[in-house]
Formats: structure tokens, C-alpha cells, sequence
């Protein structure tokens, strides 16, 4: 493409402005999706070399970490010792909840949870910083701040969930074993789905994140206990509201063999995969939309 | 070529303001309102105007950060509003404000993720680099975290990050501002040096006219999201109505001089300061002075650039 703008001037055209600036535009959602990942990896990548080089610094916080989210558990152990059901569910029962839950939310919070600030980026201006960069903005605001220290809780809810398999009594089929890893990879987008799509919210309201606070932590605590101890309104809330329950609470009565106490039909407790997918595309909307406000289109 | 393009561009605001105890009153404020004009490849273009005049609200539509509420944009060949992105390859911006740079991260780690996010090729990503870091003297910053850098040596490092990918224009959103004279002068001759050298156009923004006299050729003054002069330097005295200044030392101190041609603004002792058109020569009126009163010294004061826009503002706001 010959362009008269780049002859302008005395300029020795080795060093011209504008000589790098012809590179395609990403096109198409497998390119647009593609590139969004390699920038959110790029700037994940870089937070990681950048917190590394205080080694001794990141192994204290992340034993900090894995030290107060143990500590989280001994709560439920404790309460055993009272009792030898909770809901009608066994401690390895609720081990199961507990463990799919934590890693649900520890991975999403360590993926995407950055996104939560940013309230504080709008405010301070640095949305426009990355808005003037060739990359994704929710990319950008996803990656910000990564840090590994982020990995305690998901490694202790992997522990728990380890231990409550040895302890459970399950009979296991293929489809049981098979919905083990199903339901971790569709929780953590699922969550990750939540924070996003609350997040959004602040484009519009600034104090918005604690509304997201709710659903994200207080979300995860839930899940923790059996959908026999909460009112039916409430489980059926995270069917058909903020799908909170196909994180695990669905995909577990399958596992465990329980009753629906909905008594639902039984494909929904294979439906995890596309309450995610729901999930995830619902938050994008939200995230463009507000972005969208953010600039100023369409109104 | 031109390389902007601004075509009755428009931007409104709706302003929500509380009335009484439960009803919310909307406004609708103009930021900009009609705005035309464009700058060639290679110029060096001063915008300025009052606080709220509606400059930063411009940049953020060339930046693409913003969308207009009206009227047609176009920058380095491409919509701003709808290529963002294709946009952020072929620009580099500079806040004063705040840095574009990752804030924790050493300067050298910004740059480099800078290279993959822009995808500059490995061989002009080094020359690039090595030419700022010369220039804008960073060897010795180079492993410092943004956040310990000082103002003066944050500002140069943003510089250095806004072209490491040749972008075609820059943009500057009060470059210099905080800055001591050292880094002030540094922070210009950099950009006289990027300007002339690499062709890349500049438009910045700025309350320190001592940027606009030492780097621009071409002014733009704008107030209530309106262009009120557009032109050279020379002719920002004429359209500002400037005027020159004539101080006279008397003999002794009398009454105010009468003179055709000039008006005393200030009496001072045996002083009288006499005001002139600019255009004026003074020859005429010192003559005249000099025919009638016992004159011990005199002088003549060139209008102050301060002055002129500050008078060029104070007229807007009236009219």
C-alpha cells in the first residue's frame, strides 16, 4: 500500500514515523479471541518476571496465603465434631463442595480477578492509558497486577477436593469420573463470568464491586454447604439467575447421587458446560456495552 | 497529506445535577462544538486554550478513546472511533497528567512489553530504543520501576515508550507540565529533534507558551469547544489586539502625557507607561513625547505572549 504521508519531509525513510504502522488488524472472533489471550499472557508474563525478582518476598505470601485459607477449612472440620451431617451431606461430601468451589473461585479470582478495580482505574484515568494501546482493554484490566500469589487458595481447595475424593463413598462411572474436571474448568468460568460481568457495572455506578464482592466470595461461600441447608427460592436463584449452582451444586448431585431438591430434570446436571458458555457471552455483552457508555456510542 | 482531519466534530456530555431532594436534572453540556480543522504530515501544532475549553476532550477523540457525538474524524487514514485499534499502531500519546507506562514495572520491562503488544520487529525496536535512550539520556533509569522515577525522569521515559513504534503522530497532553526548566528544555528538544528528523507530526497541548514559542509554527487557540485563531505566532499579536508598551522616564513627575496614537495605562513618579498597537512603529509617538516633555530615558516592551492569549480569552468570554 504506497501512502504519500510517509515521503513527507527531510526524512531519511529508514527512520520515518509511521514505517510500522501498516500491520493487519486482528479480524474475525477466533483471530480477535487469540489476540486478547496473547495480550492478556504477554502482560501476565511480565507481572510474574517483575514480582519474581523478590523471590523471598512471594514465598511468605504465598505460605500466608495457603496457611489463612487452611485455616478456612478447619471452620467445616470443626463443625463435624458436633455433628455427622450437615443437610443430610458427609464432611467428604462437603469436602467435594468445598474443594470444586474454592478452585472455581481461586482460579477465576487468579485469571480475571484484577478486573475488580476498575472503578479505580476510571477514576485515576488509567482506562484511557489502555485504551490507547493496541490490545484488548478487558485483556489489559483482567492481566494488570497478575500475580501467582493468587494460586493458595485454588492449591488448598485442590487439597481438599483431593482428600474428600479418597474419602467419598462414590461408585465411579466414566461419566461421574469425567465430570470431575468438567465442572473445575466450567466453575472457573463461571466465576470468572461473575467477575467480569459485575465488574462492568462500575463503567456506570463506581462503587459497583461490592455487588460483585457479593457474588464472587459470597458466592463461593455458599457453595461451600449443600443446597438442602439454604431455602428453595435462594438454589433456585443460582439455577436460573446467576448460575451459580452449575458450578458445582448440580454436576455434585449426579456425582454423589443425591436428590434434586429441586427436582429438577436430570440434564442439568450435565448443563455446566453451557451455563458457562451463557454465562461468559452474557458478561462480554456487559463488558462491551459498558465500555461502549464508557466512550460514548450509541447514545 | 493531511493527517488529521476534523470535520464539525461534536462532543456533548449529559451532566446529571441533583434538584431538590429526589429529582435529577439533565444537562447536556457541549465539550466541543463544531470543530474543523486539519494539521499536514510533519507540522508541529500548539492547541491550546483555557481550563474546560474542551482540548483534552479533542485529544481523547483523536486518541480514539472517546467517540463524537457528531461530525467526521479522521487520523492517519483511519476512523478513530471505529479503529481503535488499527489507530494505537500509528499513534503515541503522552500524558502529563499520568504515565502510560506500568507503573510497578522497571522501565526497561514496560519497553519490552510495549515490543510484543505493538508488535515491533526485534532489529527497529533496538534502534529505536537505543536512539531515545541516547537522546533522552535513560542508560542510567533503565532498571528502575516507574514508580521511583522523579517527575522529570518519568516524563522522558513515557517519550521514549510513545515511539518506540514509529507512531506517525504524537500527541502531547501537557508535556511539560511540573517540570523544572532543565527537564522542560530536554523534554523540547527532544521533540524538535523527533519533529525534524523523523517527520512525526506533533500536536500538544500546554499552559507553558514558552512550548508553543519554542516548538510550534502553528497555533491553535480554543475556547468553549470552538477554534478562535488558528495560525502562526506572529499573527496571534494581531488578532489578539496586542499591544506594545512605551515607558517613559520624565524629569519630574506631571500629569498622564497626552499623545495621539497611545494611552498612558500606568503613572509612576516621573514613570508613565504608554500603550500602543503592536503593529504601530513606536518612532511617531516617541517623537511626539519627546517634542513636548523633558524625557530622562526611555524603552519599548514587546507584547507579552501570556498577554495576548490572556486578552484573546477574556474577549471570548464576553462575546
Amino acid at each position: 500500500m504506497a501512502d504519500p504521508t510517509l515521503a513527507a519531509g527531510p526524512v531519511d525513510p529508514a527512520l520515518a514515523a509511521g514505517a510500522n504502522d501498516l500491520l493487519p488488524t486482528e479480524r474475525g472472533l477466533t483471530a480477535r479471541t487469540r489476540w486478547a489471550l496473547r495480550a492478556w499472557w504477554l502482560t501476565a508474563a511480565m507481572w510474574t518476571r517483575a514480582i519474581m525478582s523478590y523471590r523471598a518476598s512471594f514465598v511468605l505470601m504465598l505460605a500466608a496465603n495457603l496457611v489463612v485459607t487452611f485455616l478456612d477449612f478447619v471452620v467445616v472440620i470443626l463443625m463435624f465434631r458436633h455433628t455427622d451431617q450437615l443437610g443430610g451431606w458427609t464432611l467428604a461430601e462437603l469436602g467435594f463442595l468445598y474443594g470444586t468451589s474454592g478452585f472455581a473461585l481461586g482460579m477465576a479470582n487468579l485469571l480475571v480477578g484484577s478486573v475488580d478495580g476498575l472503578g479505580e482505574r476510571i477514576r485515576a484515568g488509567t482506562l484511557d492509558t489502555m485504551l490507547i494501546r493496541p490490545a484488548p482493554a478487558l485483556a489489559q484490566v483482567c492481566a494488570e497486577r497478575f500475580s501467582l500469589r493468587r494460586l493458595g487458595r485454588p492449591a488448598q481447595a485442590i487439597a481438599v477436593l483431593a482428600w474428600s475424593l479418597t474419602a467419598l463413598d462414590v461408585s465411579w462411572t466414566w461419566d461421574r469420573a469425567l465430570l470431575v474436571p468438567v465442572l473445575l474448568v466450567c466453575g472457573t468460568a463461571i466465576f470468572a463470568a461473575i467477575f467480569v460481568g459485575f465488574a462492568a457495572l462500575q463503567f456506570w455506578w463506581g462503587e459497583a464491586k461490592e455487588i460483585q464482592n457479593a457474588f464472587t466470595y459470597g458466592g463461593a461461600t455458599v457453595l461451600h454447604y449443600p443446597p438442602t441447608v439454604f431455602a428453595k427460592e435462594l438454589v433456585a436463584g443460582t439455577v436460573f439467575g446467576i448460575p451459580l449452582a452449575f458450578v458445582n451444586w448440580l454436576p455434585a448431585l449426579h456425582i454423589l447421587d443425591r436428590p434434586d431438591p429441586l427436582g429438577l430434570p436430570a440434564a442439568f446436571q450435565y448443563a455446566s458446560p453451557l451455563a458457562a458458555v451463557l454465562a461468559l457471552v452474557a458478561a462480554g455483552l456487559a463488558w462491551r456495552a459498558g465500555l461502549r457508555a464508557y466512550r460514548g456510542t450509541g447514545s | 497529506m493531511a493527517l488529521i482531519e476534523l470535520d464539525d466534530v461534536r462532543r456533548t456530555f449529559t451532566v446529571r445535577a441533583k434538584v431538590g431532594r429526589l429529582k435529577r436534572e439533565k444537562r447536556e453540556v457541549r465539550a466541543v462544538d463544531g470543530l474543523s480543522f486539519t494539521v499536514q504530515a510533519g507540522e508541529c501544532v500548539g492547541y491550546i486554550g483555557p481550563n474546560g475549553a474542551g482540548k483534552s476532550t479533542t485529544i481523547k477523540m483523536l486518541t480514539g478513546i472517546l467517540v463524537p457525538s457528531g461530525g467526521r474524524l479522521r487520523v492517519a487514514g483511519v476512523d478513530p472511533a471505529r479503529e481503535r485499534v488499527a489507530l494505537a499502531r500509528r499513534i503515541g500519546v503522552v500524558f502529563g497528567q499520568r504515565t502510560t507506562l506500568w507503573w510497578d514495572l522497571p522501565l526497561r520491562d514496560s519497553y519490552e512489553l510495549a515490543r510484543r503488544i505493538y508488535r515491533i520487529p526485534e532489529r527497529r525496536y533496538r534502534t529505536n530504543l537505543e536512539r531515545c535512550v541516547e537522546l533522552l539520556d535513560l542508560g542510567a533509569l533503565l532498571d528502575t520501576p516507574v514508580r521511583q522515577l522523579s517527575l522529570g525522569q518519568r516524563m522522558r521515559g513515557d517519550l521514549a515508550a510513545a515511539l518506540l513504534h514509529d507512531p506517525r503522530v504524537l500527541y502531547l497532553d501537557e508535556p511539560t507540565i511540573g517540570l523544572d526548566v532543565v527537564s522542560k528544555s530536554r523534554v523540547r528538544d527532544f521533540l524538535r529533534e523527533v519533529n525534524r528528523d523523523r517527520g512525526t507530526t506533533v500536536l500538544l497541548t500546554t499552559h507553558d507558551l514558552t512550548d508553543i514559542e519554542q516548538l510550534c509554527d502553528r497555533v491553535m487557540v480554543i475556547d468553549h469547544g470552538r477554534v478562535v485563531y488558528d495560525g502562526g505566532l506572529d499573527g496571534l499579536h494581531a488578532a489578539g489586539e496586542s499591544e506594545r508598551t512605551l515607558v517613559v522616564d520624565l524629569a519630574e513627575a506631571r500629569p498622564p502625557i497626552e499623545v495621539a496614537g497611545a494611552r498612558v495605562v500606568k503613572v509612576e513618579g516621573p514613570r508613565q507607561w504608554l500603550a500602543f498597537p503592536a503593529q504601530q512603529s513606536a518612532a511617531p509617538i516617541v517623537a511626539a513625547v519627546a517634542d513636548r516633555y523633558p524625557m530622562v530615558d526611555l524603552s519599548v516592551r514587546e507584547p507579552a505572549i501570556e498577554d495576548v492569549i490572556a486578552r484573546m480569552y477574556a474577549e471570548v468570554a464576553i462575546g
